[in-house]
């Protein structure tokens, strides 16, 4: 089981192919790309975060500025400790795979996640365990995101070849199954081939 | 190291399969004529690598080619995006059970299934396919990047006529010479070469100018030099077992109609030496070419209807042919009888030309020879048929320059016509050497059984070596890639498939001794001293 440290949110919205969880605390959602997942029992379900937000708690009110007169940024913070209860940090992770009986898919669960189910950042080792096949590649380049698809496989890898002890071969290897899944469109997979540098 | 090439994508029986190479695989390693297996579903393939090519999945990336001086970029997108095919001709199916095992490889008759593997051919895929050196087979050389033996198994080989063609400088020579020592050592035929050169005989000379040993110094009982220029062999220091010398009255018509060509007689002229014949008999040549300029003479072509400038054509011609100082009104012995005495005890026979090499001579001798020597054969074999006794030993004739005997005009006169159409019934093939196959009769070629043929550049020239072969167009890229020299593409009856062979090493010290069988020791401590020699 995953450890309280590793728990960044709470699901709050959830679909068959997204879901969109809570920040604990405000500004600490997960970076772009990286591995996130979520239990419903009997299966974990994986995704990966492709946008953040961070806002007021109420739909109709504002931030407004209020560091004219404060001497920095954390100052203002500090006059104000209610900020951090009325502003919130959300991000969206796209389901990419699931675990169910100790087996790994990368392909989608046949339930979106639950309400409320806690989210965990996956260690290192997970990430390792999860990256194997790129199988999930063609998940997240056939999606529609409001985020660029480019930027989110290019963090993704990025983020994921950190936990292999050869990134560059793991990015190798990467490129060559995008290569394959966008053999029509070498634009787009030259741009995400520039940003994994 | 891995063997692993690609995979076959697509192919057709007639003209090879594709292969895609692996991302892994550099298309800059892959080298023409090299050999691959596939591994099919049922059955294993052995091919050879007949072209390659790029290709490119999007036909953009050929517009707007990507940075590759990013060597991440290169890395993905070589094997992906960018790869390399090959052009695979499968020739030969290798089965591991036990039918296939005794029968051997087979031609094939089907492609493999797609996504088959292909390997590269291992040594024992090699050896399997082409066999390895023993008593009946003979190394000639090993395949570009092997260091496998090609074997070529000789009494097989010597059952039909054969040829070996190559631009000059080639090393068509010095294949010969190996083959030769093949020959000499694993077939029961005997050879007549008939060496224009001085080649063969007793000692070569290699491209760089260095002097190579020949026959007769490497096999001094089996080898038996004759000659038709004594002066030109004792300066060379050669001993020679025989001067060859030839009358007049042993000249035939026939052999004066090869010469045509050469002697630029006309056909009228031709037909006017027969009818000397029929009139003086055989001593005919004498007396034509002594006809003095008398009303006599006149009157007589008259009576044979000979037409005047017809006779002086001929006579010019007769003279020139009285002038080779080898040819004399009586001979003192008979060649024939010689060359067979040596061939009949399974003694090989050069004939040296020495400083007549001239092509005049050289077609007049060796057909002369050849003419009666095949007659001979002939005659013992018919009677062998007959009385049930044994034949004569398979005789092998070498020629060089071949399409002066053998092209379209000459090729349904000459014996070398005939004994290459007839192959194998009398027990006499030829060796044919040639620069220039295109001018050799496309009937003699079809006939041959094997052909060796080192680089050609001349399109005739692969057309023609090329004629009927399945998968000509493939090997012409093939033949038209050998290097310059020690390279050669062997093909047809001797070879389960056609094979690109760097040959094996003539020339050194070294090399005579792997030549020499180990029970020859005396030649062996030559051989030995030799090597000593050079450290000196």
């Amino acid at each position: 089981m995953a450890e309280l440290a590793d728990r960044v949110g709470e699901v709050i919205e959830a679909s068959t192919t997204d879901f969109v969880a809570q920040c604990y605390e405000l500004y600490q959602s997960p970076s772009l790309g990286s591995l996130v997942k979520t239990r419903d029992e009997p299966v974990d379900l994986y995704g990966i975060v492709y946008h953040a937000t961070t806002g007021s708690l109420g739909p109709g009110r504002r931030p407004i500025a209020r560091g004219k007169d404060e001497a920095s940024e954390e100052a203002i913070y500090r006059s104000s400790p209610q900020l951090l209860k009325l502003l919130r940090s959300e991000f969206s992770a796209l389901v990419v795979g699931h675990r169910e009986g100790g087996k790994l898919y990368r392909y989608l669960p046949p339930k979106p996640a639950r309400i409320h189910g806690f989210v965990y950042q996956c260690g290192l080792d997970e990430v390792k365990e999860f990256s194997q096949s790129f199988a999930f590649l063609n998940l997240l380049v056939n999606t529609h995101l409001p985020v660029s698809t480019e930027e989110i496989v290019a963090a993704t890898l990025r983020q994921m070849s950190q936990a292999h002890e050869d990134p560059h071969a793991f990015l190798v290897a990467a490129g060559k199954e995008l290569a394959v899944l966008l053999s029509g469109q070498f634009n787009q997979l030259k741009a995400i081939l520039g940003r994994l540098k | 190291m891995t063997d692993r090439l690609g995979v076959v994508v697509s192919g057709s029986l007639d003209r090879g399969v594709e292969v895609k190479l692996d991302g892994a695989v550099s298309v800059e390693d892959m080298v023409v004529g090299r050999y691959v297996t596939i591994e099919g579903q049922k059955q294993r393939f052995f091919g050879m690598i007949t072209d390659i090519s790029l290709g490119v999945i999007d036909q953009k990336l050929t517009l707007t080619p990507p940075d590759v001086s990013d060597p991440f970029m290169a890395e993905v997108l070589s094997g992906t995006s960018t790869y390399g095919t090959l052009h695979v001709l499968p020739m030969l199916t290798i089965s591991s059970d036990v039918a296939s095992l005794i029968e051997g490889p087979q031609p094939v008759k089907t492609v493999p299934s797609h996504f088959s593997v292909v390997n590269l051919a291992s040594q024992p895929d090699v050896e399997l396919v082409f066999g390895g050196e023993d008593e009946k087979r003979f190394y000639v050389g090993t395949p570009l990047d092997m260091e496998t033996k090609i074997c070529l198994d000789l009494p097989e080989l010597v059952k039909r006529s054969n040829g070996i063609f190559g631009k000059s400088g080639t090393g068509k020579t010095f294949l010969t010479r190996i083959l030769l020592i093949g020959m000499l050592q694993k077939s029961a035929a005997v050879n007549l070469i008939f060496d224009m050169h001085n080649e063969y005989g007793w000692a070569g000379t290699s491209e760089g100018g260095r002097s190579v040993k020949a026959l007769k110094q490497l096999f001094p009982s089996k080898v038996a030099v004759f000659t038709l220029d004594e002066e030109s062999s004792r300066r060379r220091k050669v001993s020679t077992d025989f001067v060859v010398r030839i009358g007049y009255d042993e000249i035939e018509p026939e052999d004066m109609v090869l010469l045509r060509q050469t002697l630029n007689l006309t056909e009228p002229a031709v037909e006017a030496i027969y009818q000397l014949r029929r009139r003086f008999g055989k001593n005919w040549l004498q007396q034509a070419s002594d006809l003095p300029d008398s009303e006599e003479t006149s009157e007589l072509l008259k009576e044979l209807s000979i037409h005047e400038s017809t006779f002086q054509n001929l006579r010019r011609g007769l003279a020139t042919v009285r002038r080779l100082p080898f040819i004399e009104p009586h001979a003192p012995d008979n060649p024939v009888k010689r060359i067979l005495d040596y061939l009949d005890r399974g003694i090989n026979v050069v004939l040296e030309f020495g400083r007549f090499t001239d092509i005049t001579a050289y077609i007049l001798v060796a057909n002369l020879l050849t003419r009666r020597i095949h007659a001979q054969y002939r005659d013992r074999t018919e009677k062998a048929m007959g009385e049930d006794v044994a034949k004569p030993a398979p005789l092998v004739i070498t020629i060089e320059e071949a399409h002066r005997f053998l092209n379209p005009e000459l090729a349904s006169q000459t014996i070398f016509g005939t004994i290459a159409r007839e192959m194998r019934k009398y027990n006499v093939t030829l060796l044919v050497i040639d620069q220039r196959p295109s001018g050799i009769d496309a009937e003699v070629m079809s006939q041959m059984g094997t052909k060796i043929t080192c680089l050609l550049d001349n399109e005739r020239d692969i057309d023609s070596v090329l004629a009927g072969v399945s998968g000509k167009s493939a090997l012409k890229s093939v033949l038209a890639r050998l290097e310059s020299r020690q390279q050669a593409l062997i093909f047809g009856h001797a070879v389960p498939m056609p094979v690109v062979i760097r040959t094996r090493e003539y020339g050194s010290a070294q090399s005579y001794q792997e030549f020499i069988p180990t029970d020859r020791s005396e030649i062996k401590g030559q051989a030995e001293k030799d090597i000593e020699e050079l450290w000196e």
